[in-house]
């Protein structure tokens, strides 16, 4: 196949990428996706059941963009599907090093994530495409890891931007009882702070492990959730964090007094949504479900990131040899493009990738983050999340 | 049917065969998945015709005989009677197509299909596709030298403008520019070549002889932030002193001097300006305002904006007939 399109190709090379001609055997440039499966329960809706190819489409979609231009460039990509459970994905990553490959994308929760980051050390540019823990860019920073999932900081800040130009400073935050609630919680805690919002009142879901998906189970809820909300202090807003999955869906239409609902359901900030359509969207979209047969999920989207970014590195420096690709890719020269309407760049003082944040119900974007009104001295998109006076990363001086 | 008949009654003076009146405008909306069409002397909407689903890239033969429609949804290129809007036939285009340019002569007319990394070769006469060449991610811009031996496709995603030869339909070289390449225009003498970057928020220009960069135009507009300034649709006069660019989301049009290829002048438009057509004598500018559903027309000897006229939902595209 490609040897085919090559032969098509051949007076191309000749002219404008003379680098590709010289060498008949296109440059292989390899990475690995290492996906690690917590089994834990299933999701409230059933439409968020994960898929088994869940991040590996984004991954495949990726790779076909990649070897597209590589076509032109003499250039070959690759990408491992590896997945894992908390208890083998360390010696899956093991393996990938000894194969030596240079580029992992991590799908795995936040420890997990500093785990295999701290195995990869020197050995691997590792790319977090679903951990969101503030942790990772700050205190536990690694000079090895780019952040491509946005941060709890992130996610909560774009959805401040747009409840204060909604004039909806009044939050009443619910959170749920497992760590990555409370970590979330603490993100929109320090988003109203920062924004000027002011959280009226604060309670806890607490999961006690209730019969969720029963048959009488919506019963249950209808009679809960108005229950557990009510006499709450005069609120414009519901702001749950429930990233474990175990209320928030229920409350939309169910809340005591008669308000809106935004953070783990209702206007959800996100990385991305099946139904984007600006910026090219349409286009990656359908890209996408033709090759995946189902729409995109944000692990998706962050796995096929982390991977164009070592494609359009590899396009820029024309090269394939990993240091190389690293080092261009933490340089200033580099951006990526990625369907939000502007450059996507690297954070030099955390590596997170800065980018916007959409903020979407059910079947739409609803609006974009960062807003229009919100100003930046370097970067509007450093409006969201931890920026460089308040970081508290620490990089080696000289990696 | 009906509402479509009364719509023409109006043209009806107008419905005898020959080339489109002249300087008669057409726009594609992309979203009410109709074409606009404006008197090209009094700015007045003449009528609107429905186009299929989607349509975006449009433009006439040089004779005036027939528009050609991109229904990017119904995967095809409609073919209609400028003087009627009404279809005539359809050309096969491979799947999405976006934008596409035709050859000098009238006939082939290149096509960039964006989902499927190919551009597409139609002959306009026969119908028929003569070739499909292998491009690089997401392909849009179009554009085609004077002489008509190269024809350039932008692929979005792959950053290149890539040189296809229109004898052998083979590329003959690949020119990185800056992210998501949207268009090239070639100069009227084919001594440059003008490629825009969305993403970059530059333009590239580029020597056709030897495929080289030999300058990146940027833009600085006071309180636009840079983010917002993204290059999409690009006219270059036939006598090679200006260069009009559209900004999309920075709502401008940029007036470039296309012998220094320096910034001269940036003209306040509607929201989201996408492209951009010459009357034929050149001396009005249409833009196509997509978020603000209006064009806007530029006096092209003083850089004043006429008046903008509302159209369509979302208008992507436009051509004026020729003389």
């Amino acid at each position: 196949m490609l040897k085919g399109i090559i032969g098509l190709l051949a007076g191309a090379a000749a002219l404008a990428q003379p680098a590709a001609a010289q060498s008949p055997d296109p440059v292989l440039i390899r990475a690995a996706v290492l996906r690690v499966d917590d089994p834990g329960l299933p999701p409230i809706s059933r439409l968020d059941l994960p898929p088994a190819d869940l991040g590996f489409a984004g991954a495949r979609l990726a790779i076909e963009d990649n070897d597209t231009t590589g076509r032109f460039m003499g250039q070959d990509f690759e990408a491992e599907e590896v997945t894992a459970t908390p208890d083998t994905a360390e010696a899956e990553l093991a393996r990938l090093l000894d194969d030596g490959i240079e580029f992992v994308v991590l799908l795995a929760d936040d420890a997990t994530t500093l785990a295999l980051a701290d195995q990869a050390g020197d050995r691997a540019m590792v790319f977090n495409a679903m951990a969101r823990g503030d942790n990772l860019r700050g205190a536990d920073c690694r000079f090895n890891t780019i952040h491509v999932a946005p941060s709890r900081a992130m996610l909560a800040d774009g959805l401040a931007q747009f409840l204060m130009w909604k004039n909806w400073p009044r939050w009443f935050l619910i959170h749920g009882s497992h760590p990555q609630d409370q970590a979330m919680a603490d993100a929109y805690r320090t988003a109203a702070a920062k924004f000027g919002a002011r959280i009226v009142e604060e309670r806890e879901f607490e999961d006690t492990g209730g019969a969720r998906r029963t048959d009488s189970g919506h019963v249950q809820v209808q009679a809960q959730m108005p229950v557990f909300t009510q006499r709450a202090a005069e609120h414009d807003i519901v702001i749950t964090a429930d990233e474990a999955d175990v209320f928030a869906a229920h409350l939309p239409y169910l809340t005591w007094d008669p308000r809106p609902v935004a953070g783990s359901a209702g206007l959800v900030p996100r990385s991305w949504h099946p139904a984007m359509e600006a910026w090219g969207g349409t286009q990656f979209q359908n890209r996408f479900e033709r090759l995946a047969a189902r729409p995109i999920r944000e692990a998706d989207y962050q796995t096929w990131l982390s991977l164009r970014i070592v494609g359009e590195a590899a396009t820029r420096t024309n090269s394939g040899d990993p240091e190389t690709l690293k080092a261009f890719i933490l340089s200033d020269d580099f951006d990526v493009a990625g369907f939000k309407g502007q450059a996507l760049t690297v954070r030099d003082w955390d590596h997170q990738v800065r980018q916007p944040i959409l903020l979407t119900t059910g079947v739409l974007t609803t609006s974009v983050s960062p807003q229009d009104q919100y100003l930046h001295q370097t970067s509007q998109l450093d409006t969201l999340g931890i920026d460089r006076p308040e970081t508290q990363c620490q990089f080696p001086e000289t990696p | 049917m009906r509402h479509l008949l009364s719509a023409t009654a109006g043209l009806a003076l107008m419905l005898a065969s020959g080339p489109a009146m002249a300087n008669r405008v057409f726009v594609s909306n992309e979203r009410s998945n109709d074409i606009t069409v404006l008197d090209g002397e009094t700015f007045e909407v003449i009528g609107t015709y429905p186009a299929g689903n989607r349509p975006r890239g449009i433009t006439i033969s040089p004779d005036g005989t027939e528009l050609y429609v991109c229904a990017s949804d119904d995967d095809l290129v409609r073919v209609f009677d400028p003087n009627t809007m009404e279809e005539l036939h359809t050309l096969p285009s491979g799947p999405d197509p976006e934008l596409f340019v035709l050859h000098p002569s009238g006939n082939p007319l290149y096509i960039a299909n964006e989902d499927d990394n190919i551009v597409t070769v139609v002959d306009v006469k026969t119908r028929q596709v003569l070739a499909e060449i292998p491009v690089g991610v997401e392909p849009e811009g179009m554009g085609v030298s004077p002489d008509g031996r190269v024809v350039i496709n932008t692929s979005e995603t792959t950053n290149m403008a890539h040189f296809i030869d229109t004898e052998t339909y083979q590329i003959t070289a690949n020119v990185l520019v800056d992210s998501r390449p949207r268009f090239a225009q070639f100069t009227a003498d084919g001594s440059k070549l003008y490629v825009t970057s969305e993403i970059g928020g530059t333009v590239s220009v580029i020597d056709p002889e030897t495929q080289q960069i030999t300058k990146k135009i940027s833009f600085e507009i006071p309180g636009v932030l840079p983010e917002a300034i993204q290059p999409v649709g690009a006219r270059v006069t036939s006598d090679g002193k200006k260069l009009y660019v559209a900004l999309g989301p920075a709502n401008r049009i940029a007036v470039v001097d296309a012998e220094t290829d320096e910034v001269i002048d940036y003209l306040l438009v509607g929201q989201r300006v996408w492209q951009l057509a010459f009357n034929p004598d050149e001396t009005r500018l249409y833009t196509t305002n997509g978020n603000s559903n209006d064009v806007s027309i530029i006096d092209v000897e003083t850089d004043e904006v006429l008046r903008s006229v509302q159209v369509g939902q979302q208008p992507w595209g436009v051509v004026v007939a020729p003389n």
